[in-house]
């Protein structure tokens, strides 16, 4: 951190006027504070689940990623997230093409209802489900008679997390596609291009870095999902137990060396998923620039 | 002649048949928390055990977690075979709302449908630094007590009986008496965790407090895991006999085609391997016989039982209820 | 399948929903089937699940869900999931702004992973992150035991509560903030400090005002985004009643008590008041969208 501070006086802010730049010291104590917080709330975390997970050394860790039961977890983590990120694309891109470029009355409330899953509470997402397909619940007798399982087995666990990872990739689609506005596609139908010929030479290029975004993000939450999946999971060993649960239960078997082991694979999911997703912003931004430039010269 | 060749024939093919067509069954065994072990252990014995007697292979799941939440989860439909939870006041639902098996299943297999036993004790620092000897030192000014939430966890409402019993022995059947007594203990609690073992990772891992109420064998395997040099158990004068029950539940191994091999599983707990893997992993058995040669382990002491609060139909709305003493206890 | 949808697309009329008279004629294709599909989807997974939630609360008679939502112990939940969320949006608009200010404006070793770094929030699973603050958050962890020393309790307490959700809710205001700070015009700056200003005013009576929307925006997300949550706030709240016991919690115990019409009763206050909150945000965007647009 003393390095971060050190390498501060760059070209840029040293020449710059007295009252569009701050003093050194400002800059200092501004930095210092921001990585102050920054440490406290987001590194030290991090550092504490990593160097728990290798408390017992390498290969209690190896042996603990690896156990059947990690690895049943692991299989069921990434079908849960295989099943929500898909759906939500689909919903995602369908609700931004008619929120971005129609006008209807209800815009802002169709939008807050498509945010609401991002502020319920897991418990809640999990409750609602359980209120519907429990054996108490609405449809509960009848999903009964035709032996139908929803909570406590694989479709429960899928639902929560759709619910959970619901408005990521839509959140990410509107903005944009409002901001791109509608001449490029009106352009290209009145030229006469089919609708789906338009998606797909016009709109979806346009957007695809926003959608990979999303679909990271997305992606990544399905995958940490706690509060909601632990509500309809059951937690059956090597059946219906995701990452998270099993981190849990390695935690409350005393295996703590275990759990941070297991929790330290999803921290480096976290970790890859940013690399991407600042890989895809630097391949934006580039693509943009070009543009920009070929616009330019021309 | 030809006739009892031809019925020897058949019977040697469905004997046959039986060995070579050997089933896979599997179960289902939704249990509270602290049980994690005993149920590792034995779920082998009686794997081993069904394959020699029947030739079947048994694999029994597991799911864990506090014991009122299990319930509710059987309720709402998870598929449990059989459950085993921390007290018989988490099996009445299972009857009452969910229907899933009869309101007469305490009396379905010996002892209350408890086949081991356990009592509260505490967990103390090593060397006892606040001499905590009872349960009134834990209501002295300055002495932190770990306790899960009562209303989550069940071996928090044996906690809380047991601390009630010790009220009541000490100034007599004075409710008011007993309430104030359980108010000043609770003042105490820094950390109310949703499970008894959420409350032993608090306690040891994260090193609050300077006594941990818990059940005998939690404290035995905490001492065990976590180390003998870091905490010590300290039996009270008086506590509470903590009856964990099973049952089968009825409808769902009907279900499922496994009532048989469901019933077989609980009865195993009650045979001398069963019985020893209990008293193993700190589970007082009911063998008497067995009970003798684990008497070392188990310090003799003074137990109450639920049936002096009126059963856990009377004392779980009384106590633990919404508006109950105990809601009325943190206002 | 795609060829269906290809037609459906192609062959949808250019004025979609022209008769019905809530939506502006285009002469984009798509519209009716592109809502239509969104609507359903997002009536089965999100809203019907909630219209049940609501229906359930309506099982109890109105003063029987006044009592329970206006019980002592779910009103002292409610002081402190609204409480501690507000107080962590407030941390994080305060930090988020001066991270906001750092990222854009300076450059510094290690800024690119730390720009990274700032969404972990988003992807790392709240127990996780719950198990790991409260290590370092009591009063034997790396971070507690400094405070402890000024006999200041964190972990198991409302600041225990209030750290967590400050962890949720960390990216919001940096990253509502960041687009916005890096697009402002550095001529408004330098024409402010030409008339004289001094840097403080210019920042002050210059770029704070541009910068409130996206500031505004990004503590209603982080506050929204706190009042829910639960995965990390169990493990470092001390759950007692009356003091650190969040409503989702409360919801939980009712739950597990087979009080499924109170747990709903709950989960619906919470849910309208997210409703609300969200609803204020989306205006919010909306307004100073145009205000910048137009």
């Amino acid at each position: 951190m003393a390095g971060a501070i050190s390498s501060l006086g760059n070209r840029k802010t040293g020449t710059a006027h007295a009252a569009t730049s701050e003093a050194a010291w400002v800059r200092i104590v501004l930095i210092t504070t921001a990585l102050t917080f920054l440490a406290l709330f987001l590194f030290l975390p991090l550092v504490v689940v990593f160097k728990e997970a290798f408390a017992k050394g390498i290969d209690v860790y190896l042996a603990s990623v690896s156990e059947p039961a990690a690895a049943h977890a692991i299989k069921l983590t990434l079908i849960a997230a295989a099943i929500a990120v898909p759906c939500n694309v689909i919903f995602g891109l369908a609700a931004a093409w008619a929120i971005a470029k129609f006008d209807f009355r209800g815009k802002q409330f169709v939008i807050t209802l498509i945010d609401l899953p991002f502020a319920v509470s897991p418990v809640i997402a999990g409750l609602i489900y359980m209120l519907l397909f429990g054996r108490q619940g609405f449809f509960g007798p009848w999903l009964g008679d035709h032996d139908i399982q929803i909570m406590f087995a694989v479709p429960g666990i899928v639902l929560a997390t759709v619910f959970i990872t619901f408005p990521f990739v839509a959140r990410e689609l509107i903005p944009l596609m409002q901001e791109q506005g509608k001449e490029q596609e009106e352009a290209a139908i009145t030229l006469g291009a089919s609708g789906w010929k338009m998606f797909w030479r016009v709109t979806l290029p346009s957007v695809k870095w926003a959608l990979l975004y999303g679909m990271i993000l997305c992606n990544a939450r399905a995958m940490g999902e706690f509060g909601a999946v632990s509500v309809v999971s059951g937690k059956i060993r090597e059946q219906t137990n995701t990452l998270p649960l099993h981190i849990e239960i390695l935690y409350n078997e005393y295996q703590f060396a275990a759990a941070f082991a297991v929790a330290s694979l999803l921290a480096l999911l976290a970790l890859v998923t940013l690399v991407l997703k600042s890989l895809l912003e630097w391949k934006a931004a580039r693509e943009h620039e070009l543009a920009v430039r070929a616009a330019n010269a021309q | 002649m030809k006739f009892i060749a031809r019925s020897i024939t058949v019977i040697a093919a469905s004997l046959l048949a039986g060995s070579v067509l050997a089933k896979d069954i599997n179960l289902l065994n939704v249990s509270y928390d602290p049980t994690r072990e005993l149920y590792r252990e034995f779920n082998a014995a009686f794997a081993k055990h069904w394959k020699e007697k029947t030739g079947d292979n048994v694999h029994v799941d597991q799911s864990h977690g506090g014991s009122g939440a299990q319930s509710r989860a059987v309720i709402d439909g998870l598929k449990a075979d059989v459950v085993t939870l921390a007290l018989a006041g988490d099996i009445d639902p299972i009857a009452s709302i969910g229907n899933l098996l009869p309101k007469d299943w305490v009396t379905k297999l010996p002892n209350n449908s408890a086949p081991y036993t356990s009592t509260i004790v505490f967990l103390v620092r090593k060397g006892n630094p606040k001499n905590i000897k009872d349960w009134d030192d834990l209501v002295k000014k300055g002495v932190e007590v770990i306790t899960p939430n009562p209303k989550t966890s069940g071996g928090a409402r044996w906690n809380y009986l047991a601390a009630w019993a010790f009220a009541e022995k000490k100034q007599g059947k004075d409710k008011a008496g007993a309430q104030a007594f359980l108010r000043d203990l609770f003042k105490n609690v820094p950390v109310l965790d949703t499970g008894a073992r959420g409350s032993t990772t608090t306690f040891v891992q994260r090193g609050i407090g300077d006594v941990l109420i818990t059940w005998e064998n939690e404290a035995f395997l905490a001492v065990n895991e976590l180390g003998a040099d870091e905490v010590e158990i300290v039996v009270p004068s008086i506590s509470i006999l903590a009856e964990p029950s099973v049952a089968v539940v009825d409808e769902n191994a009907k279900a499922n085609g496994t009532s048989e091999v469901a019933k077989a599983y609980l009865q195993y707990l009650y045979t001398k391997e069963g019985q020893n893997i209990a008293a193993k992993n700190y589970y007082r058995p009911r063998d008497p016989q067995v009970a003798e040669a684990y008497a070392k382990t188990f310090p003799k002491l003074t137990l109450v039982t639920i049936d002096d609060f009126g059963g856990w139909v009377k004392a779980q709305p009384e106590h633990f209820g919404d508006g109950g003493i105990f809601d009325q206890i943190y206002q | 399948m795609s060829e269906i949808t290809a037609t459906a697309l192609a062959s949808a009329p250019p004025y979609p929903s022209a008769k019905k008279g809530w939506v502006k004629k285009s002469v984009l294709p798509g519209f009716g089937l592109s809502l239509g599909l969104a609507a359903l989807y997002a009536s089965l997974i999100v809203f019907i699940p909630l219209a049940g939630l609501v229906l359930k609360a309506l099982e109890l008679s109105l003063p029987e869900l006044w009592a329970v939502i206006s019980n002592p112990r779910a009103l002292a939940s409610y002081r402190l999931t609204f409480g501690a969320a507000f107080t962590a949006a407030g941390i994080n608009l305060f930090f988020g702004l001066i991270v906001a200010w750092v990222l854009v404006r300076y450059d510094f070793f290690g800024k690119r992973v730390i720009d990274a770094l700032v969404d972990l929030p988003f992807a790392l699973p709240t127990a996780v992150a719950g198990i790991a603050l409260t290590a370092l958050y009591t009063t034997k962890g790396w971070v507690g035991q400094w405070f402890w020393l000024a006999d200041i309790k964190i972990a198991y307490t409302w600041l225990g509560v209030t750290v967590a959700l400050t962890f949720i809710g960390l990216p919001f205001v940096v990253r509502t903030v960041q687009p916005v700070l890096a697009d402002l015009e550095s001529e408004v700056e330098e024409a402010a400090a030409s008339l004289g200003a001094s840097r403080w005013q210019t920042f002050s009576r210059v770029l704070l005002p541009a910068l409130l929307p996206s500031l505004l925006t990004g503590f209603a997300l982080a506050f929204a985004r706190a009042i829910g949550e639960y995965g990390s706030v169990v493990f470092i709240s001390g759950n007692m009643p009356y003091k650190t016991e969040i409503t989702p919690l409360l919801i939980m115990t009712k739950l597990e008590q087979f009080d499924y019409a109170g747990a709903a009763a709950l989960g619906t206050v919470m849910l309208v008041f997210s409703f609300v909150l969200l609803l204020l945000i989306n205006l919010l965007q909306h307004w100073s969208h145009k205000r910048t647009g137009g």
